[in-house]
């Protein structure tokens, strides 16, 4: 007898083995070790932390390992191990303020304090498919830094004031929210419930699909909801982290965290009650992740709408279409479980549609015989 | 004895018992208390990352790794099987995250996780059957916007959902939904029943045993507790009926219960079988015949 | 403000008005919204609210129709359900209660009034049902009753108000909004955007069903041909407050402000 899709316990043992040899691929190619990828491929495996929520390079880079590059399947790794790991607390709000600058650019300003700092940006490469890497570099000899120069920048000293600073001090940029020492909310603890505050929104933000994000962005770029944004400053670096133990009462740093930062200026037009002043966008996520940090701004600003009394109906704007479809995780799965048996559901549409054709047929021989 | 029944045994080192923390737990089984408080009503709680991909039966996975303890009977099934591959993958994730004793009685079973079924095997009091939700909000596809379902189920506006019925009579002559058919619960909330054959809508009426239903993806718990009316939504010139053609189970005789249609050769022969494997097979025993899977 | 007596219809003469706004006023900055409004509005009567567009008239009508919410003022309402109510203080079960059975709202778009995937017979039976009717056959009777009665050929009871053309779709919004034979029809627009011969042949269809009916309707529109054929009494609005009030003839052959004589003056006469 035909089995259909019960194939039970032994099915699935033999897929688990397909897919650990489907991983290794030829044994007689080296395997990846989670150093090399972390080094190597390290846009993969900020992405994955992003998605995946959880700051940890090495068990990213075993995530893309395990989840052969796929980096949905690796968030998802990622966030299941997260969910495992005892919580001590919330750190203190990290003060990007005082980062150690790698990268830090601004499209508003033509200049500004501490001047702009490109790091290492393929933006002004050319994309052309460099065949040199197709065999092994040798690596750059000691002492042949590039010439400290303004603007091609090693890492900064010192801090950098934020760009936006500037224009606060016009009044001519709304403040940034004021830290009212409210407890923030936890996305991951209390469900979120409509409408959500922005809070709730930055961090679902944080986390959602970077390729759903910037198609989003996009949009409000093109007309569904435009917020006529700038990029006010981009700034990428380390961090550190703060906790304040409860036995202590004060804040200890327990390490540094690399992250991009970004802050869009935007036009805002006013109303009988405000001056027609700019508003910000705020993103910000692990690692270099400065394409997701920017698409996470844009909507950002684009979800203030409502609260800014634009007029609104563009899905950009949607908090509930925004927030509801970022999450990967989530997305994947429920489109993927259509792979899963629905045979009971099928057979019971099946004899539905049987039943319906009778009638339909019946319904149409019937004025024919009446003629 | 089959794969599916397997006596209690050691359990996963390295994670806590059924996977979730003690805290979680706690929390879902709060929110499992409210919903069986307010019968129909949909609890939100914060859904948690599981091992299995959202989608797939997190929200009846988080349920069942709440309530579950040593003294347990766990019987999983997916559209009424429990050797379908998710009910495998499901009850093997609670064999070793909790060492709980599993089986494929309907009967010796304390907790029933299902997906897309009832059993035919009517339930008793004591026993918990779990519904894995895809998607829990009976007005969705009137009303696209949480917040204002929320209204509606507060208000109790049902009107809408009146609206898809009538439309379904005025085109085809009669309510066709063949599954997910929407019910109202305790004559207040009404409720998506999960995928299941709205042949198996009568067996929630009043039923001894307490249904929960757990939809992960969308954050969202709700309940029905014994002996609760579950009424099939229908207007009163048009009752809710199953309508199915009369006929038999090739493997066991049964008239009275819900049969896949199953290709059961390469010539295209059909056979018809009960998709509860479990009901079939006692069915085949209890005639003597030797016991054949659907 | 107290209303003088040539403003009544002369028929009802009512002791109790049906509604009474007083003072209500949204504003939206930039000169945009509605001020300071009060008027009555008395069983059966039809009023009418003209002026230019950006003068205030829908902000006043979506504050009617819990669209919006006004920043000031008060509208009492004599309800059929609750007796004496204010309708901006009114909890939403209750104004949500009404909005589906004592009150209308129609749309200039259609589309916003109606479900443009749910057949003809739905879009009429909705109210119906959300108003508790279970019976499939009594909710078809009414709803070919009413298509009918809106001059929709009943045999496109079952087709979606997509496959209408625009003045079948404003008479079926219309019959979905009259099936629970509501006392206060509030509509913005309602023949704006049509032909002229479907306007005039929708303003006789609904003189006739509001008289029928012992309707009160308030009614924005800027094209005063519309507030001559069914209005008894017009206000007249300019940048956001009422600048002239009275019955319709009245204001339309002899109009006292400088804003209503430029209306007045840019139509052609009827």
């Amino acid at each position: 007898m035909y089995v259909a899709v019960k194939g039970g316990e032994r099915a699935i043992r033999n897929a688990h083995r397909r897919l650990a040899e489907r991983r290794r691929g030829d044994p007689a190619v080296p395997e990846l070790s989670l150093e090399q990828i972390r080094e190597q491929l390290g846009l993969a495996v900020d992405r994955a932390m992003c998605e995946g929520a959880l700051y940890d390079p090495r068990l990213a880079a075993l995530a893309l390992k395990q989840a052969r590059g796929d980096s949905v399947e690796a968030a998802f790794l990622l966030r299941v191990f997260r969910n495992t790991l005892p919580r001590f607390g919330y750190s203190e709000p990290l003060d990007t303020g005082a980062m150690a600058v790698e990268r830090r650019v601004s499209g508003a300003f033509k200049d500004l304090p501490g001047g702009q700092l490109l790091g290492a940006t393929a933006d002004y490469t050319h994309r052309l498919l460099d065949f040199a890497l197709e065999e092994p570099q040798q690596p750059a000899p000691p002492g042949e830094e590039p010439e400290a120069e303004a603007g091609s920048g090693s890492e900064a000293t010192g801090l950098l004031p934020r760009a936006l600073a500037q224009l606060g001090e016009e009044a001519l940029i709304e403040a940034p929210p004021a830290d009212e020492g409210a407890p923030v909310p936890d996305i991951t603890r209390d469900p979120p419930l409509f409408p959500a505050e922005r809070a709730q929104r930055l961090q679902t933000l944080a986390r959602g699909d970077e390729g759903f994000l910037v198609g989003l962005a996009y949009s409000s770029q093109r007309g569904y909801g435009n917020t006529h944004p700038f990029v006010g400053e981009l700034r990428q670096g380390r961090v550190a982290v703060e906790l304040v133990p409860e036995e202590l009462g004060f804040a200890v740093e327990i390490g540094e965290i690399e992250v991009s930062e970004l802050e869009t200026v935007n036009q805002f037009t006013g109303d009988a009650e405000h001056a027609p002043c700019f508003t910000r966008g705020y993103g910000l996520a692990f690692g270099r992740s400065e394409r997701k940090a920017l698409a996470m701004a844009l909507l950002d600003r684009s979800l203030r709408a409502e609260e800014l009394g634009e007029e609104l109906g563009a899905p950009a704007q949607d908090q509930e279409f925004v927030l509801e479809h970022a999450d990967n995780i989530l997305a994947t799965g429920f489109m993927e479980h259509l792979k899963l048996p629905h045979h009971v559901d099928f057979q019971a549409e099946r004899e539905l549609l049987r039943a319906l054709r009778r009638a339909w047929e019946e319904r149409r021989s019937a004025p024919e015989a009446a003629e | 004895m089959t794969a599916m029944d397997r006596a209690a045994g050691p359990r996963r080192p390295g994670y806590n018992y059924a996977f979730l923390d003690e805290a979680t737990k706690r929390e879902i089984r709060r929110k499992l208390l409210k919903a069986v408080a307010i019968p129909g009503h949909q609890v939100p709680f914060s859904s948690r990352e599981m091992p299995m991909p959202p989608g797939w039966g997190t929200g009846g996975i988080q349920v069942t790794a709440s309530l579950i303890g040593p003294s347990d009977v766990l019987k999983v099934i997916d559209q009424g099987s429990d050797d379908t591959t998710n009910a495998v993958s499901i009850r093997r994730f609670f064999a070793e995250t909790a060492g709980v004793e599993t089986t494929s009685s309907t009967r010796r079973a304390s907790i029933i996780q299902t997906r897309h079924r009832v059993p035919e095997t009517p339930l008793s009091e004591g026993q918990i059957l779990v519904f894995q939700v895809p998607l829990p909000e009976p007005l969705r596809f009137l009303e696209p916007r949480e917040s204002e379902t929320r209204k509606l189920h507060a208000l109790a506006e049902y009107g809408s959902a009146y609206v898809s019925l009538y439309e379904q009579v005025a085109r085809h002559g009669r309510i066709a939904q063949s599954y997910d058919y929407p019910v109202m619960v305790g004559a207040r909330y009404l409720m998506r029943p999960s995928p299941i054959p709205s042949f198996d809508n009568p067996k929630l009426d009043r039923s001894p045993a307490l249904l929960l239903f757990g939809a992960g993806r969308e954050r969202r718990l709700y309940a029905v507790p014994p002996y609760t009316s579950v009424e099939s939504l229908s207007f009163e010139d048009r009752p809710f009926r199953i309508e199915l053609p009369p006929r038999r189970c090739d493997l066991c005789g049964a008239t009275d219960s819900f049969l896949d249609e199953i290709v059961a050769d390469d010539a295209g022969t059909r056979i018809f079988a009960c998709s509860d494997s479990e009901y079939c097979g006692e069915r085949q025993r209890a005639q003597g015949l030797s016991v054949v899977a659907p | 403000m107290t209303l003088p007596a040539t403003s009544l219809p002369t028929a009802l003469a009512p002791e109790q008005p049906l509604l009474q706004v007083r003072g209500l006023t949204k504003d939206y900055g930039a000169g945009r919204g509605c001020r300071d409004i009060s008027f009555t509005l008395w069983p059966g009567e039809i009023l009418g609210i003209v002026g230019e567009s950006g003068a205030g008239k829908s902000t006043l009508l979506d504050c009617l129709g819990g669209f919006a919410v006004p920043d000031a003022g008060r509208a009492d309402y004599a309800s059929r359900l609750f007796g004496p109510v204010e309708i901006f203080g009114l909890s939403e079960a209750r104004r949500r209660r009404l909005a589906r059975s004592e009150w209308g709202f129609v749309h200039q778009d259609a589309r916003r009034g109606l479900r443009m995937s749910v057949s003809a017979g739905g879009n009429v039976g909705e109210r119906l049902m959300a108003e508790g009717e279970r019976h499939y056959g009594s909710l078809r009777a009414r709803a070919t009753d009413w298509l009918q009665r809106l001059e929709l050929d009943a045999d496109r009871i079952d087709d979606p108000p997509s496959q209408f053309s625009g003045g079948m779709r404003q008479r079926l919004q219309i019959a979905r909004n009259l099936v629970t034979e509501p006392r206060l029809l509030l509509m913005d627009e309602p023949t704006g955007g049509l032909d002229l011969s479907v306007q005039a042949r929708l303003l006789d269809l609904l003189r006739g069903l509001v008289r029928g009916l012992d309707l009160s309707a308030v009614l924005v529109t800027h094209d005063l041909g519309v507030v001559r054929l069914l209005c008894d009494r017009v206000l007249v609005m300019e940048g956001g407050r009422i600048v002239e009030e009275g019955l319709t003839d009245q204001v339309l052959e002899d109009p006292q402000h400088p804003h209503s004589q430029r209306l007045v003056a840019s139509i052609l006469p009827v």
